[in-house]
């Protein structure tokens, strides 16, 4: 009894609450506006069928960040260079979905075991290290968060000004094309700003969680709707419960964010696909 | 047939050559189609048919030759070139309604704010009233059938006004009642709006009632004319450089006797419907 009392008072606590909530309000901030970008970029990589790479760009971000951290440099800038360069690589050589698995195989476990090397050659906390992995948002610094909210305003809006291009090219490259959408622009820029949103996923939720905020509400949002509002909607509401409710969950506890945030995530996708269920049973 | 195929041509070829290392597709294009016009582009598989589609799009260079539409060099992304390719069917959950598929027809190579003018609303519902998807354009694209969903790319394609049509299969794996039904929309078109149609297929049967010329492609050469004088025996016999025969039965033309290698690809029994 006093063994599960303790179990619990470590995952749940709300002494000092409000105290705490102050405390972390910026992070709260960011991991909301990251909830949305996420929800919102998460419905094109559905359609454009990038899940895996996302977790490849991921892996290259933790090896930025990895690196930023052994040789003393801003960790969010080491991340976004990880990310950049994956992404616009995926971008590049990628362009058919099989050549791109391809190519994501490879980098990923590069990336992977580079941000390792790194990790065991950098002498400082280990917390730090296992935080790239796994999530660390509550260690980020002020300035690098608001560094983070920047980098996801400017996704969200350069994902509103490119919508339809986007839509009608993730929809359809060939007839796209033909009408006058610039593909390898949009198809590169679109990796851009995948990259961006997984450089700022991997601080606040780690490297190997990003797809519970890049993918599930997008995949949650698709099984409910097929509204073209609906969908990116839902998915920017799931998204945001789930980061910012993950870390309410978490705060007064002395466990890491990142589970609270993905049981979230995936305890809604349960729940939407078994809405998507009953009404596929009730149509017939 | 439109009996006026007068007017400045839509799109003219002159010694136009296109090839793939050392293969020639075909040479010494010279072709003009003018407005109304409904041109219908035949031959065995690897023949080079898509590819010339994709010359007219701009988005492949001739080797040689020069290839105009409407007067000046052929250009991406023109708007006044309707593009309708091969259906693919979109995959069920696409978070997108019949009436978005025509909408990007629209306005969906635009950048800025995704927001729809009243204007542009009411355009895509004469686009739809046009082709007869009004009854289930808010329903899902991907729980649409093939016939369906290509009525909506008919749509969507109609949407720029275009003075030339190109249709890449369109009718491929369609079953017969929408194969008349997705034909006859094209047709009307032509007819009502004087746009030239280039009809890429491996099967002339569903539009032969409405094809006014014919270009046939085979083994780096190519004929063209009207169907009575490119579907003959002879012509083809002649164009393949072994004896094929035309078959014509019921208002149906089929094509016995394509020797394997020049189809490229598979052609079971080497009975071929044009």
């Amino acid at each position: 009894m006093t063994a599960f009392d303790d179990l619990w008072a470590r995952m749940f606590s709300f002494q000092n609450y409000g105290e705490l909530l102050v405390l972390v309000q910026n992070s709260i901030i960011a991991a909301a506006v990251l909830g949305i970008v996420g929800g919102l970029i998460g419905v094109f990589v559905m359609q454009r069928d990038m899940a895996f790479a996302v977790h490849g760009i991921s892996e290259l971000s933790f090896a930025g960040a990895a690196g930023a951290l052994l040789i003393g440099a801003n960790v969010v800038t080491g991340s976004l260079v990880g990310s950049l360069i994956a992404a616009i690589l995926i971008g590049l050589l990628g362009a058919k979905a099989r050549d791109r698995n391809s190519i994501i195989g490879v980098l990923m476990p590069f990336g992977l075991g580079l941000g390792i090397l790194f990790l065991a050659l950098y002498p400082g906390r280990s917390a730090n290290k296992f935080g790239l992995l796994t999530g660390q948002i509550i260690s980020v610094d002020i300035p690098q968060l608001g560094l983070l909210i920047v980098i996801s305003l400017i996704v969200l809006v350069a994902l509103l000004l490119m919508w339809r291009p986007l839509t009608f090219d993730s929809l359809d490259t060939d007839v796209a094309a033909a009408r006058g959408v610039p593909s390898r622009f949009i198809a590169l820029g679109f990796m851009v700003l995948l990259g961006l949103t997984v450089a700022v996923s991997v601080q606040i939720i780690g490297s190997l969680l990003v797809l519970a905020l890049l993918v599930t509400p997008a995949a949650a949002a698709l099984r409910v709707s097929s509204s073209p509002v609906l969908v990116p909607v839902l998915a920017m509401v799931f998204g945001l419960v789930s980061a910012v409710g993950g870390i309410l969950l978490a705060l007064g506890g002395s466990l890491p964010i990142s589970p609270y945030i993905t049981t979230i995530s995936f305890t809604i996708y349960l729940v939407c696909r078994l809405l998507s269920l009953r009404n596929r049973s009730g149509r017939r | 047939m439109p009996e006026a195929l007068s007017g400045d041509p839509v799109l003219e070829f002159e010694g136009g050559a296109l090839g793939f290392g050392q293969r020639t597709l075909w040479k010494n294009l010279d072709l003009t189609v003018r407005p109304g016009e409904f041109l219908a582009v035949l031959g065995p598989n690897g023949s080079g048919k898509t590819s010339l589609l994709k010359t007219i799009l701009g988005q492949q260079r001739l080797d040689e030759g020069t290839l105009r539409f409407q007067g000046s060099p052929v250009r991406r992304g023109d708007r006044r070139i309707g593009y309708i390719p091969q259906q693919k069917l979109v995959a069920p959950g696409t978070p997108l309604r019949g009436r978005d598929l025509v909408t990007l027809g629209v306005n969906g190579h635009r950048f800025g704010p995704p927001i729809t003018t009243k204007a542009e609303r009411a355009r895509v519902d004469a686009l739809l009233e046009d082709v007869g998807a009004t009854a289930y354009a808010t329903q899902p694209v991907g729980s649409l059938s093939g016939g369906e969903q290509q009525r909506l790319r008919v749509g969507q394609a109609l949407a720029g006004d275009p003075a030339l049509l190109l249709c890449d299969e369109p009718l491929l794996s369609l079953d017969l009642q929408h194969q008349r039904g997705v034909s006859e929309l094209i047709d009307r078109r032509r007819r009502d709006h004087n746009t030239a149609v280039v009809f890429v297929t491996h099967d002339v049967n569903p539009v032969l009632g409405m094809v006014d010329r014919i270009l046939y492609l085979a083994g780096g050469q190519f004929r063209s004319g009207t169907p009575d004088e490119v579907l003959r025996s002879d012509v083809l016999s002649d164009l393949y450089g072994t004896s094929v025969d035309v078959i014509r039965s019921h208002g149906r033309v089929i094509v016995v006797g394509v020797p394997d290698d020049a189809a490229a690809h598979h052609h079971d029994d080497g009975e071929h419907h044009v």
